[in-house]
């Protein structure tokens, strides 16, 4: 099986999907001619690929690329646009939250808004709060949208080529640090649903609910767990919103134990909800009070042991599964 | 340019309609129990829909903004659906979703409107995208007010639709007040139309309270659109007569001012001038009042009548 960076997996979903539907076309700041001129980036060489009229460099405007997409999806087309850093999100987010996510209530469902906001996320680069600010839980908290956030190549293709036929506007945000992280993915065209999560490991002790780059740091901790006899299931969720609750509970009433783990802060993070969802649904379950573990609530500070004391790593997951096993 | 007769007559039925509509709204809107939320009226400026309207194709899209009714009566939208909404009921053309800001009507290619200031521009220029895209032959109008040429949508919108020359035509309709500050305590420029000089469009500035003025233009705006030549910013002078919204007590419009304005009334200055030139009888332009009010009536009885949505149809709509 090829494998491949989570951008080169955003890529070849962006190039089957534009083979597939003329209808699809992508638009932002350096999608074409770039500054990142690397082939471990998502939209490297489909300039070349689809010409100018498909692959559309903009001027640094985030509210016109947002708009852009709003209006050509409501006349059919399939818009998938980038925002280079999440934090620029809130340039955008008037086009966002304000039309995208509700227009289509706003007609009475007469008119639908089929496009895809790619946003490039995460901390780990040194390059400070303006350029990483995990907003995940500002989209989540807007009805009308759909929040995605694979953290594998093989689920970010088939996640994407889902959201794009999706005909409701999807937030799909990529974790820069899996660009670099080679996975196998299927060379086939396949589809992941979204709003299903998927358990990457079995385990009977302990649930973790992550997504997005913490995937990682979750299966390092379980695997050193696991010398210990301590199994840990780990759902991760790829979709925040329509969130899988059923995966959720389902595994929370195997385990008896939580801890969802993120790397955006805390207060107001989306594994608040999740507390609340458990808490609502599955209190029976719990052996133990469930736990948070998540960047403290400060921003992504540049210094490198600065950065990576904000980062959730395994020792802190190891230790918050100790406070409740 | 000459304007035909029958164009003018059309703009004329359609900005009586349009007065008759926000006249028996003035009323509605503060009887208790009728109407639910704010009411944001285009009284006076009608000539700017029905200019605009007239020199659109139905593929014509048009994207609106809060003070919307003239412009969705002028391109075609049902009375009845249009007070339906207003009045929030199921029969309303959004369901009751919308209510009198929102009012999204896209079977007659009005697909939404903004009410955030400045949200329509962005939108317009993504439209427009959709038809350059598919090489169609039609255009973009995007409305908005004086006080969107603040917002910084405005800036970024002129600009991309300029550089990828978008069928669009902005249409500012300058009514000299932006809430309850006057044009000349927002804005520093003379007019609007002078910011399209910044992005390398034409800017033009006309009488918004001449229909036939306004059709000229954009009959022109449009062909500029359709023959490849890009965007043009229209500005049409006009005049916000009642407040901001009815509840808006309009103490900081002078009363002097508002008087004058009344005296250019698009309405009587328009029909005055086909029943001088003998285009219509005196007879004929009373006979149009007086249909336009029974199709307001119709529609006001129309809304009166239909029920509510349900209270669990709020869940409804939200997802495709």
């Amino acid at each position: 099986m090829q494998k491949l960076g989570l951008g080169q997996a955003v890529n070849q979903a962006l190039r089957e999907e534009m083979h597939r539907d003329p209808n699809v076309f992508i638009a932002g700041e350096g999608v074409g001619v770039g500054i990142h001129d690397n082939p471990v980036f998502p939209t490297f060489g489909l300039l070349e690929a689809f010409g100018p009229e498909r692959v559309k460099d903009t001027p640094v405007s985030e509210a016109a690329i947002a708009g852009l997409a709003v209006g050509a999806a409501e006349a059919g087309l399939r818009p998938v646009i980038e925002i280079m850093f999440n934090p620029f999100f809130t340039l955008a987010s008037d086009m966002i939250v304000n039309h995208a996510a509700k227009l289509r209530y706003l007609s009475g469902g007469k008119s639908s808004f089929p496009l895809v906001v790619r946003i490039k996320s995460g901390a780990g680069f040194g390059a400070g709060c303006q350029h990483s600010h995990n907003l995940e839980a500002w989209a989540a908290h807007c009805p009308g949208l759909k929040v995605v956030m694979p953290a594998t190549s093989a689920d970010a293709k088939g996640l994407l080529k889902s959201a794009i036929r999706d005909d409701n506007p999807v937030i799909f945000i990529e974790h820069m640090g899996l660009y670099f992280a080679e996975m196998p993915v299927p060379e086939d065209d396949y589809l992941i649903p979204l709003g299903k999560a998927e358990i990457k490991r079995p385990g009977k002790d302990l649930t973790v609910v992550t997504w997005s780059g913490m995937l990682g740091v979750a299966m390092k901790a379980a695997e050193k767990l696991s010398q210990e006899n301590i199994e840990t299931e780990i759902v991760d969720l790829r979709t925040l919103t329509p969130l899988d609750k059923d995966t959720i509970l389902a595994s929370v009433k195997k385990t008896g134990r939580l801890i969802v783990l993120h790397e955006a802060t805390r207060t107001g993070g989306f594994g608040g909800e999740i507390a609340a969802v458990v808490m609502e649904q599955g209190f029976k379950y719990l052996k133990a009070p469930l736990r948070r573990v998540t960047g403290p609530d400060i921003p992504v500070p540049a210094s490198p042991p600065l950065e990576k004391f904000f980062i959730p790593d395994e020792d802190n997951l190891i230790q918050a599964a100790r406070e409740i096993l | 340019m000459e304007v035909s007769e029958k164009k003018k007559k059309e703009m004329l039925w359609t900005m009586i309609l349009s007065r008759k509509f926000s006249d028996s709204l003035v009323v509605l809107c503060k009887t208790e129990g009728k109407i639910p939320g704010m009411m944001i009226l285009s009284t006076g400026q009608e000539a700017v829909g029905s200019g605009v309207c007239a020199a659109l194709e139905f593929d014509d899209v048009i994207i609106t903004n809060h003070r919307s009714h003239h412009h969705l009566l002028a391109k075609g939208a049902d009375p009845e659906k249009i007070m339906a909404e207003i009045y929030c009921k199921q029969t309303g053309c959004n369901k009751g979703k919308s209510g009198t800001l929102h009012l999204a009507v896209p079977e007659i290619n009005a697909p939404c409107t903004s009410t955030v200031v400045g949200g329509s521009l962005p939108i317009a220029v993504g439209r427009a995208f959709a038809q350059q895209y598919r090489k169609e032959t039609a255009v973009t109008v995007c409305f908005f007010g004086d006080g969107a040429a603040d917002e910084g949508s405005f800036h970024e919108a002129l600009n991309l639709a300029s550089l990828w020359q978008l069928p669009v035509v902005f249409v500012c309709e300058n009514n000299v007040y932006a809430g309850a500050q006057r044009y000349d305590a927002h804005t520093r420029v003379k007019d609007v139309a002078e910011r399209a000089k910044s992005y390398g469009m034409p800017g033009v500035i006309v009488d918004g309270n001449h229909a036939p003025a306004v059709y000229a233009a954009t009959l022109k705006a449009r062909q500029r659109a359709l023959d490849g030549g890009g965007p043009t910013l229209m500005e049409c002078k006009t005049y916000r007569l009642r407040g901001h919204g009815e509840s808006d007590p309009q103490h900081y419009q002078p009363k002097d001012e508002i008087k004058a304005w009344q005296g250019k009334n698009p309405i009587s200055r328009l029909g005055k001038e086909l029943v001088e030139s003998g285009v219509i009888t005196a007879a004929e332009l009373q006979e149009m009042e007086s249909k336009a009010k029974d199709i307001v009536a119709e529609a006001v009885r129309f809304a009166e009548e239909s029920p509510f949505p349900e209270a669990r149809d709020a869940l409804e709509d939200l997802y495709a």
